[in-house]
């Protein structure tokens, strides 16, 4: 199983994994939530856990923290069983989803209670507590009460009340949710921070792609209580190997084909307009089979514009413009092809008073075989 | 159902309708309704006479003064707070475990223990009266004190608590006591820490209610009663002797202790509710 | 507090074990001992007997024939019952308008006017019923002002010591009972719904029959549970404002029964019928949902 390609805190490869799944399921009655997850969460990681509602992540998570217990499975953290320990045993800090601050504890009160249950001493309790609120940018607040903050500011003591205990692992469901676009793009970037700052490992929960995309080391893809796909960022965006995880991050063409062989490190086939492209076989790809290509819209351009000798052995397709939406950043180009399919170009808003195509024009569009991905299914 | 209900909290007013006055007009009439015993009660315990007859003749502030000098109304307000505290002591305990084990735990039967609960106060009080008197003296062979009348207020006092604490639980999101454990404390430190402070005032609210129901409560006590006599059985048996005003003086003045109570009930459950 | 040993599992989530009985245990127990438990006991005097002073503890449906049989007692019993349904419509027709009222009408203080409905409820019983002795008595208020005012010129003593007394205290002790779940029942309804009902052409009357009445059902409900349940089995106020032959209600009897008279076996017998009423009118009340409350 691949590891982060970073392990920020300067452990070494010695030390066990931060967090382990070993086929974990979780059955609520006779429903399903999670269906067997096997996951290793290397130390100091950030690893998100990206689904659409009612996926299992939350599920998942809960199950870490010690709030539910596997149905079957095992959890392990810092290479040690967790079996039912019950959450109060376990070195994790969970941040929740609507802050679950004590509303009747003054917010140096809601910090300090863990270190106060571990039996800190108060001189070292009212430093560190201090410390805290400083490390999520908050200071002076701590005779407030938690209803007279914002929702921010509420989000970041949630946040100092779980780090104060040097979790090894912070567990987080959905703590942005609640924020604007503002203020939830900024504490994205913090949280990205304090991951590398504290050194603690994050199990992020969210069904906020574009969040995932910013913040993660790697992403799991769940669907229906099993991940479908685990890996970097760019390796979930650039090679996604299902129509589910296409689909779920970003926006994606794709384009039926008939195979009609390996063609190096590529696998041609044939369209519905009878026009053969090359795609990377993420999955197997037998000759004589249909398979779907899947390709990015900013990928794609058009053959007009395309770089000159680089795209020399792009795949090439010709169809009819069908709309022009102009996006601000780009403009959006949908071309339908032959057959039935179509294919959506994104088109990079470079120079102002560039002309757009008119739509009814017949137009060929251009892109790298290389980032074109056969899908599985 | 019931008198357990307590307060019901009003949803914010919207915009209204048209107001017609009818509905206005027979509103103030229930008003009037309701509170002109009251108000006759307390008017006629500052009467001069000694016939409550209309119109009032003169006032007078003899009746209060009679009756604070009337060792026996005291004792009876002693013994009914002596009661009224210890059976809504009782009824807390109990309402407590029964609202926190119908908030937090998932199982069958639940709305037969709700029933069970309430069933003191949905059936009529004479049958609680008798069913207690028939066990302590008749089955248990016991003979009647304090302590029966205790146990027969606490019984169906206890109702009153678990509505409210069940209330207020159940406005409690479950993520603060997961929040507790998560930070490390053990289950019982996050009931001490967390759970009981947030209900606290439900709990106190309830408590007042009960002690309040109890101080007033005559259909059960007087099955129930040994030699000493709460303050609504002494004035029930000096009413059988005919009316004085002294009994209007102490009935307003239990009017009013009731009114400072509720008020207080409240202003707990406000307290509770802001927090 | 041995109870509270149990709360070590209160955060258990679901696959760990323990559960609510340890917390339970203490309160089903009292209500099974002090509540249940003789409740049924004295449901088994009904078929005991008295002989003299002593308890008679061999089987008989001599005190159940009686109730039904021997006078006055079948009579007091249709007496009680129509008392009941007279006193729960006459809170019904009270109750509606300024329950409404409250829940619809009222914009400002509204808190404080519910505080005003509900007061009553919780200030002594006994000091509201006999306020009423003095307002219908012979030379009580009522009765004064109407001479003073010259509408009579004899006292009338139809007031005190009759039905029609104890039928105006009960309407009045026990009409908070109604106002509140009504009330509350109100409030839930949504304006939207009424507003609908007149878009589609309902006049005034028709939106109540059609739409308000079926909906506040289980608070009506509810609260005629309450109230019947309340005249049904009350003593007091038989005993303060009614008391001359004649106007005997149920619950007199039955506490005679278990003072003066002592025979503790007829008086469970006639605390059979007033059972099976108030339960069976429980249970059709809870068919309404009015008994039912939000289970999660
Ligand atoms: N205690 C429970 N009892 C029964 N079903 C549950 C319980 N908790 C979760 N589920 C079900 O399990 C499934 C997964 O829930 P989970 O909360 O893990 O979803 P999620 O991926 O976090 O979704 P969301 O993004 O909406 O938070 C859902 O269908 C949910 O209804
Ligand atoms: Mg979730």
């Amino acid at each position: 199983m691949a590891v982060a390609k970073t392990q920020p805190g300067g452990r070494t490869a010695a030390d066990p994994p931060s967090i382990e799944l070993r086929r974990v399921r979780k059955s609520f009655g006779d429903f399903t939530a999670v269906a067997g997850v096997d996951l290793t969460v290397g130390q100091g990681e950030f690893l998100t856990l990206l689904g659409p509602s009612g996926c299992g992540k939350t599920t998942t998570l809960r199950m870490i923290g010690g709030f539910e217990l596997p149905s079957s499975g095992e959890v392990l953290i810092e290479g040690a069983q967790m079996g039912n320990l019950p959450p109060y045993r376990r070195p994790v800090n969970t941040v929740f989803q609507n802050y679950a601050l004590f509303p009747h504890l003054s917010v140096g009160k809601n910090v300090a209670y863990g270190l106060e249950m571990s039996g800190v001493p108060r001189g070292d309790r009212e430093r560190r507590v201090r410390e805290a609120l400083d490390l999520v940018r908050l200071p002076n607040v701590e005779n407030r009460r938690p209803s007279e903050l914002s929702g921010g500011q509420q989000q970041r003591v949630a946040l100092a009340r779980a780090l104060v205990n040097h979790p090894s692992v912070l567990l987080l469901d959905e703590p942005l949710g609640a924020l604007d676009l503002k203020l939830r793009k900024a504490m994205q970037l913090e949280l990205k921070h304090l991951n590398r700052e504290v050194g603690a490992t994050f199990v992020y929960v969210t069904h906020d792609q574009e969040e995932a995309l910013t913040m993660s080391d790697r992403i799991a893809v769940m669907n229906e209580g099993r991940i479908l796909q685990l890996g970097a960022p760019e390796e979930i965006y650039e090679r996604p190997r299902s129509r589910f995880v296409a689909d779920f991050i970003g926006q994606t063409n794709f384009i039926e084909c008939d195979v009609l062989g390996p063609d190096g490190r590529f696998v041609a086939c044939r369209t519905a307009g009878g026009e053969t492209i090359r795609a990377i076989p993420a999955v197997e790809a037998p000759a004589g089979g249909t398979i779907t290509v899947a390709v990015r819209p900013e990928k794609v351009s058009l053959d007009a514009e395309a770089p000159g000798g680089l795209s020399a052995n792009w795949n090439r397709l010709t169809g009819t413009l069908t709309e022009v939406i102009y996006l601000g950043t780009h403009t959006q180009l949908v071309v339908a092809l032959p057959g039935e399919g179509q294919i959506v170009v994104h088109r990079q808003n470079r120079m102002l008073g560039e002309t757009e195509p008119s739509t009814g024009q017949q137009l060929t569009v251009a892109f790298d075989p290389a980032s074109a991905t056969v899908l599985a299914e | 159902m019931n008198i357990a209900n307590a307060i019901p909290e009003p949803m914010p007013a919207g915009p209204k309708g048209r107001k017609p006055v009818w509905l206005t007009v027979a509103s103030i009439i229930t008003f009037l309704f309701l509170y002109l015993p009251l108000v006759v009660v307390v008017l006629y315990s500052f009467s001069a006479t000694k016939v409550n007859a209309w119109p009032i003749k003169g006032y007078t502030l003899d009746w209060y003064r009679e009756l604070f000098q009337d060792e026996d109304i005291w004792d009876a307000v002693r013994f009914s707070t002596f009661i009224g505290i210890v059976a809504a002591s009782i009824a807390v305990v109990l309402g407590t475990l029964t609202a926190y084990a119908l908030d937090r735990y998932r199982f069958r039967g639940k709305p037969l223990i709700r029933f069970a609960i309430g069933m003191p106060i949905v059936l009529p009080g004479i049958v609680t009266g008798v069913a207690l008197l028939a066990f302590f003296t008749g089955v248990l062979g016991l003979n009647l004190s304090r302590w029966t009348i205790i146990i027969g207020h606490a019984t169906f006092c206890t109702v009153l608590i678990v509505n409210n604490v069940a209330a207020r639980l159940s406005q409690l999101p479950r993520s603060l006591d997961e929040a507790s454990a998560d930070l490390g404390a053990t289950p019982l430190t996050t009931f001490r820490r967390i759970t009981f402070p947030l209900i606290r005032p439900a709990i106190v609210a309830g408590a007042i209610l009960a002690f309040t129901l109890s101080f007033d409560e005559i259909v059960v006590t007087f099955f129930l009663t040994g030699r000493e006599k709460t303050l609504p059985l002494l004035i029930w048996g000096r009413l059988r002797r005919g009316i004085s005003p002294e009994i209007n003086a102490a009935a307003t003045v239990i009017i009013l202790v009731s009114l400072v109570l509720v008020l207080a009930s409240y202003w707990f459950t406000r307290k509770s509710e802001t927090n | 507090m041995a109870a509270i040993a149990a709360k070590d599992e209160q955060a258990a989530p679901s696959g760990r074990k323990g559960g609510p009985l340890p917390l339970l245990a203490l309160p089903l127990g009292w209500m099974l001992v002090f509540y249940l438990i003789p409740l049924a006991l004295l449901l088994v005097h009904a078929f005991w007997s008295v002989d003299y002073l002593t308890i008679d503890r061999t089987f008989t449906l001599e005190n159940i024939k009686a109730v039904f049989t021997v006078a006055p007692y079948p009579a007091v019993l249709i007496r009680t019952l129509l008392m009941a349904a007279a006193v729960t419509l006459t809170d019904i027709a009270i109750a509606f308008p300024i329950s409404w009222w409250l829940a619809k009408k009222v914009t400002s203080h509204r808190e404080l006017l519910l505080m005003l409905v509900v007061f009553p409820l919780w200030s002594s019983y006994l000091v509201r019923a006999f306020a009423w002795k003095t307002i219908l008595g012979t030379n009580g208020i009522l009765n004064s002002f109407l001479q003073t005012t010259g509408i009579t010129s004899e006292p009338i003593s139809a007031f005190l010591y009759s039905k029609t007394g104890m039928y105006i205290t009960f309407c009045h002790v026990w009409l908070p009972f109604m106002i509140l779940p009504l009330y509350t029942i109100l409030d839930r309804l949504p304006d939207t719904l009424l507003e609908a009902s007149g878009d589609l052409g309902g006049n005034g009357w028709k939106t109540f029959l059609r739409v308000i009445l079926p909906l506040s059902l289980p608070g009506l409900l509810a609260g005629s549970v309450s109230v019947f349940s309340l005249t049904m089995g009350d003593y007091i106020t038989p005993s303060l404002i009614g008391g001359s032959p004649g106007t005997e209600l149920i619950g007199g009897i039955v506490a005679d029964q278990f003072g003066v008279a002592n025979n503790w076996p007829l008086g469970a017998a006639l605390i059979l019928p007033i059972l099976a009423i108030v339960i069976g009118l429980l249970l059709v009340a809870n068919r309404f949902g009015a008994l039912g409350r939000d289970e999660r």
